[in-house]
């Protein structure tokens, strides 16, 4: 009776109301009792899923450990959701949106792993009450707490990371006064991520005598021989490699040793700074340095413990249990440990311990994070992360990095302690550029 | 049963000109209007109105500028995602540069900008067609976003490269809640599908489908190829500008000119083929397929999967069965959803009678 017609129209009737009907299911089965909600917007697909399977899966990891080893914080369990953003603005503010209430719960800190993202909820956390982290991305000027309340550069920021590659290759080079002539090519992603430190580049080339030769790169990158010419024309002495992606970041690599130019003169940011940058280069990336925030290794007390606790236990998050203390995952470990201490300051300031906060304590319990090296020792992660302590105004701390060294098989710290950045000329174009943020957004500073 | 159309007599050409002859069609058109308007920006939640609503309709107004370009007038275009661009940078220059600009205005005037830079790159279509304009429109998505990296000047000289959308007010009144936002976005969508849907059916639609259709034949009929070719790129770039404007300012609140990526313009087309080439409807139905169906999916497997499952396979099924659906829906209906639900009324006209 029915011919083809209706047949196909009915189909696809049914399935909008089929898929229509998904949204009525509820996402997250509503837990009773004391519960402190995350909401993880990760990504699991995509060219950097590595790095996000890793990060996010060690913030899992670590919340997940937390539960098992104290019962939560003071009898307050983390729990949390995911979103997969997979590294797309749009998709990040939706996944925004979707993890900030659940139920009765509301999330409070947001770690999206990726600037565009970070920029397109920037405007909406100081309504939403969330604490915008951008671990060691994002926004390099909101490291000033007074302009951006709501939003940390916790531990470093673009532009610290610079100067501290540059404070490092000025040490290899004999001192400050030794980089007079020489040549450092910043080999970057034409993106606004390449773009971040040139701030920072060029005014220490002023400084210091050094030419900055900029080499910027079409993504996706994989095509960079006009840019190796350049380098091996110029005579480059030092590269700083910003790269984003194992594609680019293994071609670079690859290239230089193409045209034989030492990796040992190439640095790394840490997006070309993990092992899946670096594997697929093989032979051809042994000697070459990058700057991390957390170090990779599992000699750390703490890494030890997940493992035996948690993946004990079989609840641990990553898929291939070979990558724990593999540099993303250990960082990840590192956020997780940022939040939980966010959460016990939190509690202790507003004198809720054993319960739930709200927005405005997570945001004064993370403005307080005070790692001493007692504490670090403690948290059994002394060497992972240096101690640092954040304030009302400066929301960055610490400003460090370490280089690491690949020998192809692994990451090895060079720098026993950390290397540190030039503290006060960050932090006078930092407060340069959040001025003027604030101008144009007619916003006003707080007093801190 | 729910069409009964006897007694409706149209007993003018205005009444026989419109776009909803049928009295029940206008009234249902009426009612989902008032619905919009009246009861959604009550009923529905802050994550609906931000993370799906005012995107769906943004890039349902992107994807009707693309459907005039390339559903009517038949020039493949890849670069819709760079006026879009270009409209979001202008409008952002329009506010910051003149003073007491107010925002309407600056969406039009980015509108024209868009336009402009529209006509440029349509040029080559007046000697190439297909594939080969594709390319060259590829070329416009690609220059636009470079020329907007490379010159500061646009981004205000700001050090990130990214830049803050000044917050919308019209004549005093400020539209920064999800709601006012939705508002001003369904407003400004409704008006402008209206004028789509008004050309699309006049002579200057006529004169597209021509040029679609056979762009010989129509120039030996008389009708300018160059004017017609040109305006319809001009129009459709119209689109794509203000949906770039709305999109960095009602929604996104902040772009950075890699944000418009030449895979946005990949998906405004596909929104355009599955939603039905050459219809209005099917650019709102398209854009809600390729936006809205991934999210579902995912709030699905969430659901469904929760915690059981390792959150990188839900991920990759996502995707799987996104692209599965794609492939299902134009197998079942080649000419788009649009054609679907042409089907579904044509069926509803005689239901429950079966001729």
């Amino acid at each position: 009776m029915f011919d083809d017609g209706i047949s196909r129209s009915l189909r696809g009737l049914v399935a909008a109301v089929a898929v229509a009907a998904a949204t009525l299911v509820p996402a997250l089965a509503q837990a009773q009792g004391k519960e402190q909600y995350f909401g993880i917007p990760s990504y699991r697909v995509g060219p950097f899923a590595a790095g996000g399977t890793g990060f996010f899966g060690g913030i899992i990891d670590y919340l997940q450990y937390v539960n098992m080893k104290e019962g939560g914080v003071n009898g307050v369990q983390m729990v949390w959701a995911e979103c997969e953003t997979e590294y797309n603005a749009a998709r990040g503010v939706e996944c925004y949106q979707r993890l900030l209430k659940k139920g009765d719960l509301q999330m409070h800190i947001f770690e999206p792993l990726a600037t565009p993202i970070a920029y397109g909820v920037l405007n909406r956390v100081d309504d939403d009450k969330v604490v915008l982290t951008q671990y060691g991305y994002g926004r390099s000027d909101a490291a000033d707490g007074r302009v951006f309340p709501w939003v940390f550069s916790t531990m470093t920021s673009y532009w610290s990371q610079a100067s501290a590659i540059l404070n490092w290759i000025s040490t290899k080079e004999g001192g400050v006064d030794k980089m007079k002539g020489k040549k450092i090519a910043h080999l970057h992603l034409d993106s606004a991520f390449g773009r971040e430190p040139l701030p920072v580049l060029r005014r220490l080339a002023k400084d210091w005598g050094f030419e900055l030769i900029e080499i910027p790169v079409a993504a996706p990158g994989i095509e960079q021989q006009a840019q190796w010419l350049r380098i091996r024309q110029e005579r480059a002495d030092w590269v700083i490699s910003w790269g984003f992606g194992a594609g680019m970041n293994s071609t670079a690599i690859n290239s230089a040793a193409r045209i034989n130019f030492p990796r040992e003169k190439m640095v790394g940011v840490w997006w070309a700074g993990s092992e899946e940058d670096v594997l697929p280069a093989g032979d051809a990336a042994k000697g070459y340095f990058a700057a991390a925030n957390v170090p990779s290794g599992k000699q750390f007390p703490l890494v030890q413990d997940i493992e035996k606790v948690v993946y004990g236990a079989g609840k641990g998050n990553l898929s291939d249990p070979k990558r724990i203390g593999n540099i993303y995952w250990n960082r990840g470990v590192t956020a997780g440990i940022f939040w939980v201490e966010a959460v016990r300051n939190g509690q202790r300031i507003a004198n809720k311990r054993g319960q739930m906060l709200n927005g405005d304590e997570m945001r004064l319990g993370f403005e307080a994070l005070n790692l001493t090296p007692a504490r670090l020792k403690e948290l059994g992660i002394e060497g992972m992360l240096p101690s640092f302590k954040l304030s009302c105004a400066d929301h960055e701390g610490a400003g460090v990095v370490k280089i690491i060294q690949w020998d192809g098989a692994k990451w090895n710290s060079v720098t026993p302690d950390w290397v540190s950045s030039d503290r006060k000329m960050i932090r006078e174009m930092v407060e340069e550029s959040a001025a003027k943020y604030a101008a144009e957004q007619k916003i006003t500073p707080r007093k801190c | 049963m729910f069409y009964r159309e006897a007694g409706q007599f149209r007993t003018s050409y205005g009444q026989d000109g419109q776009i909803f002859p049928l009295r029940q069609d206008r009234w249902a058109m009426l009612a989902l209007l008032a619905a919009a308007v009246l009861v959604v920006p009550m009923v529905a939640s802050d994550y609906w109105l931000r993370a799906l609503l005012i995107p769906w309709l943004i890039f349902s107004l992107v994807a009707l500028g693309q459907n005039i370009l390339t559903g009517y007038a038949g020039q493949l275009s890849l670069g819709s995602a760079g006026f879009m661009a270009v409209g979001a940078f202008a409008c952002y220059n329009f506010m910051l540069r003149v003073d007491g600009m107010p925002f309407l205005v600056a969406l039009v005037l980015s509108g024209l900008c868009a336009a402009a830079v529209g006509m440029a790159f349509g040029l080559p279509s007046l000697r190439i067609r297909g594939l080969y304009l594709a390319v060259a429109t590829l070329a416009a998505q690609f220059f636009i976003v470079w020329a907007l990296d490379k010159f500061g000047w646009f981004k205000n000289n700001d050090p990130s490269g990214v830049i803050t959308a000044q917050p919308i007010v019209i004549l005093g009144m400020g539209f920064n809640t999800p709601q006012e936002k939705y508002l001003l976005v369904l407003g400004i969508v409704v008006v402008l599908a209206l004028l789509a849907k008004n050309m699309a059916r006049g002579a200057t639609g006529r004169a597209w489908m021509a040029v679609r259709d056979m762009d010989v034949a129509a120039e030996v009929m008389g009708l300018p190829l160059m004017r017609t070719k040109l305006q319809a790129f001009a129009i459709s770039s119209f689109y794509c500008g203000v949906g770039g404007a709305l999109f960095a300012f009602a929604y996104l609140g902040t772009v950075e000119p890699s944000a418009f990526t030449i895979d946005m313009s990949f998906r405004i087309l596909f929104m355009i083929i599955i939603g039905g080439v050459g219809t209005i409807l099917g650019s709102f139905l398209g854009a809600g397929f390729i936006l809205l169906l991934p999210i579902f999916l995912s709030v699905l497997f969430h659901a469904v999967a929760g915690k059981t499952v390792d959150a990188s396979i839900t991920s990759a099924v996502e995707l799987i069965v996104f692209g599965a659906l794609i492939i299902v829906f134009l197998i079942v209906e080649p000419h788009g959803l649009a054609r679907l639900w042409q089907l579904t009324k044509e069926r509803l006209r005689l239901w429950p009678f079966p001729h």
